[in-house]
């Protein structure tokens, strides 16, 4: 065809071009945040999260992740999200030195059971340094000391209908009431390197990083790194905890994943 | 104007010809590639504004970024402020603090019609940012494939032996604004294919990489290409930096569409047909369709 003028062909396509053009434009930018207020929408992004999840875990099995020197810790660890509850419960125990502190575990375990801090140090422990990946993309290199959350479970003995590990925190982010709290499922609750930590840096947890207690979760990202834990939990399902996503911030739209 | 027009008298001494430029599967894919990029970079800035600084090696040492782009109140007035190693220039609307799609300044790496969503929401960012990284990934994936089998790769894209012979020419022309017509047209150049091959074989695995060595997951695994680049806030780091070469490299090309004629270079990508002017003047009269 040798046409350059207007053709019954060409014109359509060429108005194509045009709304190709404009909606490149702001139209486009406008449209992603439309749709981003639409569930249905959300929805359908959210079917990365399995497959990061499936896929990951299949690349990944149950090796561990690498752990520091020493001499690579970092001079600060910054702490995130909760740095200082004012939660009743949590002053009262903090002004007698967590003296009166009990780690509970409840729900899906044959044996519930309370520890008091000396208890817990008292137990077989595991020291290791590992990088802290906050969901901002800023790390930060701590060495944490604490019980192997298997070995507890082992003490307790999981119920076999038991799935997932709920920890509840003592620390009220938004400060409406409502207690932080998160979730993993078996398989990282009883990876090795998921421990119960009462120790940064060979010091006791200062408030600001978890005091008395927190876990580490080490191939999760740091809203997973619940701090201020006061109960584990095993359930079936975290379909009906606070907003049923399975952890504080899930409920305000994050992925419950984590993993990268 | 579309650059292959020419006056209707010309047309009857000069012949076009209508060829068949881009098969449908690569129009398809090229523009569902288009669409995950635009996609990854507005949520991907959308992420990097939860904490715009850049790092080097394993952990993050904030008090000397690389490189940030933060806000700072001034007499009253909030100002973006970039730092790139010991520079710091005043960025304000452009990075650091820019203006809300309601006309309010705000503390934010990019404008918010770069960002996906256009403003602070890291957790539908992130959302974003996963699906499209999986569709361009597999859409990336299919063109391998579809390369391979058809030979679109081993026939358009390798270096052949008179590219290589061919590139300081390339150079030349393309310094010169100089570029093939007629039949040379429908092959790519020398430095265009090197740009290409660099894009596919080069950025791509760095970007994918060093976005996988940025999950906590994927660490035990990846260790040892953490290692080679240095740690995961450098490997967050080479990110960005692969991206922005991304941005570069669309823009050269859209730049290059532009220049040799972006009617029919963009007719080419959405059907498929693309005129070039034939050897002989009046030789060829076939008519075009696909």
């Amino acid at each position: 065809m040798n046409d350059d003028g207007p053709s019954p062909v060409l014109l359509p396509r060429r108005r194509f071009l045009r709304i190709a053009a404009a909606g490149a434009g702001v139209g486009l930018l406008a449209g992603c945040d439309a749709l981003s207020r639409r569930e249905g929408f959300i929805d359908v992004l959210s079917v990365a999260e399995p497959l990061n999840r499936r896929v990951q875990r299949f690349l990944s099995g149950d090796r561990l992740v690498r752990e520091y020197p020493t001499s690579m810790i970092s001079a600060t660890f910054r702490p995130n999200g909760s740095t200082n509850p004012k939660t009743p419960e949590y002053l009262g125990l903090l002004a007698d030195g967590f003296g009166g502190y009990r780690l509970r575990l409840r729900g899906l375990v044959d044996r519930p059971m309370e520890f008091s801090l000396d208890a817990l140090r008292a137990l077989p422990s595991r020291t290791q340094v590992t990088r802290h990946d906050c969901v901002e993309g800023w790390s930060a290199i701590g060495q944490w000391t604490g019980v192997p959350l298997a070995h507890l479970l082992g003490l307790a003995g999981v119920q076999s209908k038991a799935r997932f590990a709920v920890f509840h925190c003592f620390d009220d982010i938004l400060d409406n009431g409502g207690r932080y709290y998160e979730s993993v499922d078996l398989r990282d609750a009883l990876h090795p390197q998921t421990i119960a930590a009462y120790a940064l840096n060979g010091s006791p947890l200062p408030v600001a990083n978890g005091a008395p207690l927190r876990m580490r979760v080490e191939r999760k990202l740091g809203y997973k790194q619940s701090k201020y834990v006061h109960t584990i939990e095993l359930v079936d399902s975290y379909a009906r905890i606070a907003g049923g996503n399975g952890g504080f911030w899930e409920d305000q739209g994050y992925d419950w994943y984590g993993g990268i | 104007m579309p650059a292959s027009s020419l006056p209707t008298q010309a047309v009857a001494d000069v012949a076009w010809r209508t060829v068949l430029r881009h098969r449908w599967p690569l129009r398809l894919l090229h523009w569902v590639n288009l669409a995950c990029m635009l996609a990854m970079v507005g949520s991907g800035l959308q992420i990097l504004n939860a904490h715009p600084s850049l790092y080097w090696g394993e952990a993050a040492n904030f008090r000397a970024p690389l490189a940030s782009a933060n806000a700072v109140t001034r007499g009253g007035e909030l100002r973006g402020v970039t730092q790139i190693g010991s520079k710091r220039f005043d960025s304000t609307g452009i990075l650091g603090a820019t203006d809300n799609p309601g006309g309010v300044r705000v503390r934010a790496v990019a404008p918010s019609w770069a960002m996906i969503p256009g403003t602070r929401n890291l957790a539908t960012g992130r959302r974003w940012h996963f699906f499209f990284a999986w569709a361009w990934v597999i859409n990336g994936g299919v063109y391998m494939l579809w390369s391979l089998a058809s030979r679109h790769l081993q026939r358009d894209l390798a270096m052949q032996r008179r590219d290589w012979r061919g590139v300081a020419k390339s150079v030349i022309d393309h310094l010169r604004f100089r570029h093939p017509v007629g039949e040379e047209a429908l092959r790519y150049n020398p430095l265009q294919k090197l740009a290409y091959l660099g894009v596919i074989f080069g950025l791509t695995p760095l970007i994918i990489l060093t976005g996988l060595s940025m999950s906590p997951q994927m660490h035990a695994v990846m260790g040892g290409f953490i290692e080679v680049v240095g740690g995961r806030q450098s490997a967050r780091t080479l990110h960005f930096v692969a991206m922005s070469l991304f941005v570069l490299f669309a823009v050269v090309h859209v730049l290059m569409v532009v220049y040799a004629g972006p009617i029919n270079e963009m007719r080419s990508m959405i059907t498929g047909r693309f005129r070039i002017r034939a050897r002989a003047a009046g030789a060829n009269e076939e008519p075009g369709d696909e």
